[in-house]
C-alpha cells in the first residue's frame, strides 16, 4: 500500500510513456498494413489514407476499444495471489509493457513480422507465470486467445474467399460488368457500414452512456449502412466507361468502378484495427491507473476511463503520422497486384473479422488476418502469385515471440521490483 | 526499420506480366522472318544480314526473359496455376524465338535462293503461320482477365475459343505446308539435290512457327483448367 501512495504519481507517468510508446509503434508499424491494401490499388492517396486512418483509428479506438483493452487489462492475470502486494501488478504491467515495446523494437529492426498482440500477450503471461504463479494465469481465456490467432486468419480468408467470388458471380462473370458493378457496389458498401455498426452499437457503447435496445442497434445501423451506401454511390455515380483502358484490360472500367469503394473499407479497416490494437498499449496502462486510483484495489472493478482510451488514440494518430506515411508509401507499393476488386474483398473480409473479435473482447493480430484474407482471394484463384514463405515466417515469429515477450517480462519485473522494492 | 513487411513480402511478383513480356518479344522475332524472305527474293543480302542480326538480339533477349521469369518461381510460391504447366508455356514459347533464329540462320549462312516455282505458295504459307504466333499472343494476352475471373466463367469460355481457333488456323498452315512440300518434290530434279534438302527442312521449320505457337495455346489450355 505504501509503494502505491509514495510513487503512485509515478506509476501512472511511466505506465503512461510506455504505453504511449506502444500506441506509437502501432500506428506507425501496423496501420500501414491495415491501409497499405487501399494505397496498392491506387485507390487512395498515401495523404488520404493517413487522414482516413486518423479520424477512423481513433473513432475505433474511443468508441469500440474498451473490451479487448479490458481482456488485457484484467482478463489474462487473476490477481487473487496478490491481494496483499498491489504493487507487483503495477510492475508486472508496467514490465510488460517494457517487454513488449523493446521486443517489437528489435523485431522491426530485424525486419521479423511480429504482432504486438501477441508480445504483450506473451508479456503478461510470462510476468504472471514466473512473478506470481502458474495459478495467477487465467489458462482458458488464454487458450481462447491464442486458439483465437488461428482461427482469426481462417476466418478472414473464408469471408474474403466468399466476398470474391460473389464479385465474380454478381459481376465481374455477366454480360455487363461495368453496370452491374455501379448497380451492385452500393449494396457491398452498405454490408460494410452496417456490419461495422451493428457489431458497434450492439450493447457496444456503455461506456459513453449510450444503451440501445438490440431492435434500435438494427435500425441504427441500417440508417448508417444506407448512408454509406448513399455515399458510395455519389462517388460511382459519375464513373465512366474508360475505353482506352478496356482495350488493355477489359475489366479496367470495373476496377475503376471498386477503386472509391475502398475508401469505404480502408475506413472500416482503420476503425477495426483501433478496436483491436489499442488495447495492446493502453490494456496494461488502464490497469495501472485503477490500481493506483483506488489505493491498491487490484479487484479493478472501476470502468475504463474515456481519457486512456483516448490517450490510446492520440498515441497511434501520432505514430501514424510521423512514421507510419513512410511504411504505407513502401508497401503501397509492393503490392500493387491487388485490384480494387481483389483489395476490397480482403479489407472487407479482414476488417469485419477484426471488429468482430473487438465485440468478443479478443486480441487478434490485424496483419494476419488481412495475410488469411488475402490468402482466401488468392485461393479463388485471383492473383497470380503468393509467396507462401511468409506464413511460415509470421508462424516462427509468433512461436519465438510469446516465450521471448514473457521472459523479457518476467527480467523487467524483477527489476522493477528491486528498484521499488 | 522493417523491410520484410509481412503484407507487402506476401505478394510474388506478377508471373503473368512476365510470360507476356516473354511472348511479346518472340512474336517481335516471328515477325521479322516474312521480311526475310523478301530481302532474299530480292537478292539483297545486305537486308538479310541485318534483319538476320536482328533476330539474333532479340531471340537472345527472349532468353533473359525466360530465364529471369523461372529464377521468379521458386517452388514455395501459391500460384493461381501450376506451376510445371506455366513453365511449358514458356518453353513452348521460347521455342518459336529458336525457330526463328534457325531460319534466320540458314537463309543467311548458306546464302539460299528461293527457287520461282515454290514463290506463290511460300509467302502465304510465312504469313499464315506467323499470323498463327500473333494468335497465341492474343491468347496469353488475356491471362489478366482470366486472373480476374478466377480462370472460370465466360472468361474461361472466351479464351477456350480462341484456342479452338488457333488450332483451326495451325491445322490450314499444316494443309499449306504440305501442299508446298508436294511443288518442292515435283520440281527436285531441276534444283541442286542439298537445295531441295534445305528446303525441306525450311518447310519444316516455317511450319515450326505455327506448331510451337499452338502448344502455347494448348498448355494454356491445361493451365486454365489446373
Amino acid at each position: 500500500m505504501d509503494v502505491i501512495t509514495i510513487y503512485g504519481v509515478w506509476f501512472i507517468g511511466l505506465a503512461a510513456l510506455f504505453g504511449l510508446y506502444m500506441t506509437w509503434g502501432i500506428g506507425a508499424n501496423d496501420v500501414a498494413n491495415a491501409m497499405g491494401t487501399s494505397v496498392g490499388s491506387k485507390a487512395i492517396t498515401v495523404s488520404k489514407a493517413i487522414l482516413i486512418a486518423a479520424i477512423f483509428e481513433f473513432a475505433g479506438v474511443v468508441l469500440a476499444g474498451g473490451r479487448v483493452t479490458e481482456t488485457v487489462r484484467k482478463g489474462i492475470i487473476d490477481p487473487a495471489p496478490i491481494l496483499d502486494n498491489p504493487e507487483l501488478l503495477v510492475y508486472g504491467m508496467l514490465a510488460s509493457l517494457l517487454a513488449a515495446g523493446l521486443w517489437l523494437m528489435i523485431a522491426s529492426a530485424k525486419g521479423w513480422p511480429v504482432s504486438t498482440t501477441h508480445s504483450i500477450i506473451g508479456a503478461l503471461v510470462g510476468f504472471a507465470l514466473v512473478g506470481i504463479g502458474p495459478d495467477a494465469v487465467h489458462w482458458a481465456k488464454v487458450w481462447v486467445i491464442v486458439s483465437s490467432w488461428v482461427i482469426s486468419p481462417l476466418v478472414g480468408g473464408s469471408i474474403a474467399f466468399l466476398i470474391m467470388i460473389s464479385i465474380r458471380r454478381l459481376i465481374l462473370d455477366t454480360d455487363n460488368p461495368f453496370e452491374n458493378a455501379k448497380k451492385w457496389g452500393p449494396v457491398y458498401v452498405f454490408m460494410v457500414g452496417f456490419l461495422i455498426a451493428l457489431v458497434t452499437l450492439f450493447k457496444g457503447l456503455k461506456h459513453l452512456n449510450i444503451e440501445l435496445t438490440t431492435g434500435m442497434s438494427f435500425v441504427w445501423s441500417i440508417v448508417i449502412g444506407l448512408l454509406v451506401a448513399f455515399l458510395a454511390w455519389l462517388f460511382i455515380r459519375k464513373k465512366e466507361r474508360d475505353p482506352a483502358a478496356d482495350e488493355a484490360s477489359r475489366f479496367a472500367s470495373v476496377e475503376r468502378v471498386f477503386a472509391p469503394m475502398q475508401v469505404f473499407t480502408a475506413s472500416a479497416m482503420a476503425f477495426a484495427h483501433g478496436s483491436n490494437d489499442v488495447a495492446n498499449g493502453i490494456g496494461p496502462l488502464s490497469a495501472v491507473v485503477s490500481i493506483v486510483k483506488t489505493g491498491g484495489e487490484v479487484a479493478q472493478k472501476a470502468e475504463l476511463p474515456i481519457w486512456i482510451l483516448a490517450l490510446g488514440g492520440i498515441g497511434i494518430v501520432v505514430g501514424l503520422s510521423t512514421m507510419g506515411y513512410r511504411v504505407m508509401k513502401t508497401i503501397g507499393k509492393k503490392i500493387t497486384e491487388l485490384t480494387p476488386t481483389r483489395g476490397f474483398s480482403a479489407e472487407l473480409a479482414a476488417a469485419a473479422t477484426v471488429v468482430l473479435a473487438s465485440r468478443t473482447g479478443l486480441p487478434v493480430s490485424t496483419t494476419h488476418i488481412l495475410v488469411g484474407a488475402v490468402l482466401g482471394v488468392g485461393l479463388t484463384r485471383g492473383i497470380a502469385a503468393l509467396d507462401l514463405r511468409v506464413v511460415g515466417k509470421i508462424v516462427v515469429s509468433w512461436v519465438v515471440t510469446i516465450p521471448v515477450g514473457a521472459l523479457l517480462a518476467a527480467v523487467f519485473y524483477f527489476m522493477l521490483k528491486g528498484i521499488f522494492g | 526499420m522493417a523491410t520484410t513487411n509481412p503484407i507487402g513480402s506476401l505478394f510474388g511478383r506478377n508471373p503473368f506480366s512476365a510470360l507476356q513480356k516473354h511472348m511479346r518479344i518472340v512474336v517481335e522475332c516471328a515477325d521479322m522472318v516474312p521480311g526475310l524472305f523478301e530481302a532474299v527474293a530480292a537478292g539483297n543480302m545486305a537486308e538479310v544480314e541485318v534483319i538476320k542480326s536482328r533476330i539474333f538480339e532479340r531471340e537472345e533477349d527472349a532468353d533473359l526473359a525466360k530465364n529471369k521469369l523461372r529464377r521468379r518461381l521458386p517452388r514455395g510460391l501459391f500460384m493461381a496455376v501450376n506451376r510445371g504447366d506455366l513453365l511449358e508455356v514458356l518453353d513452348m514459347q521460347d521455342s518459336i524465338a529458336d525457330v526463328a533464329q534457325d531460319i534466320a540462320g540458314l537463309l543467311y549462312e548458306r546464302e539460299m535462293e528461293i527457287p520461282a516455282q515454290l514463290e506463290d505458295q511460300l509467302y502465304p504459307y510465312v504469313s499464315s503461320c506467323v499470323a498463327v504466333c500473333h494468335d497465341a499472343l492474343k491468347i496469353i494476352e488475356c491471362l489478366d482477365e482470366l486472373l480476374e475471373m478466377g480462370f472460370r466463367g465466360k472468361e474461361g469460355a472466351r479464351v477456350e475459343n480462341l484456342i479452338k481457333e488457333l488450332n483451326k488456323a495451325e491445322h490450314e498452315t499444316d494443309e499449306m505446308g504440305i501442299a508446298l512440300s508436294r511443288t518442292l518434290f515435283r520440281y527436285e530434279d531441276e534444283m541442286k539435290p542439298v537445295s531441295v534438302l534445305f528446303w525441306y527442312r525450311l518447310i519444316e521449320w516455317i511450319g515450326d512457327l505455327a506448331d510451337y505457337a499452338e502448344k502455347v495455346g494448348n498448355r494454356l489450355r491445361l493451365m486454365i483448367a489446373k
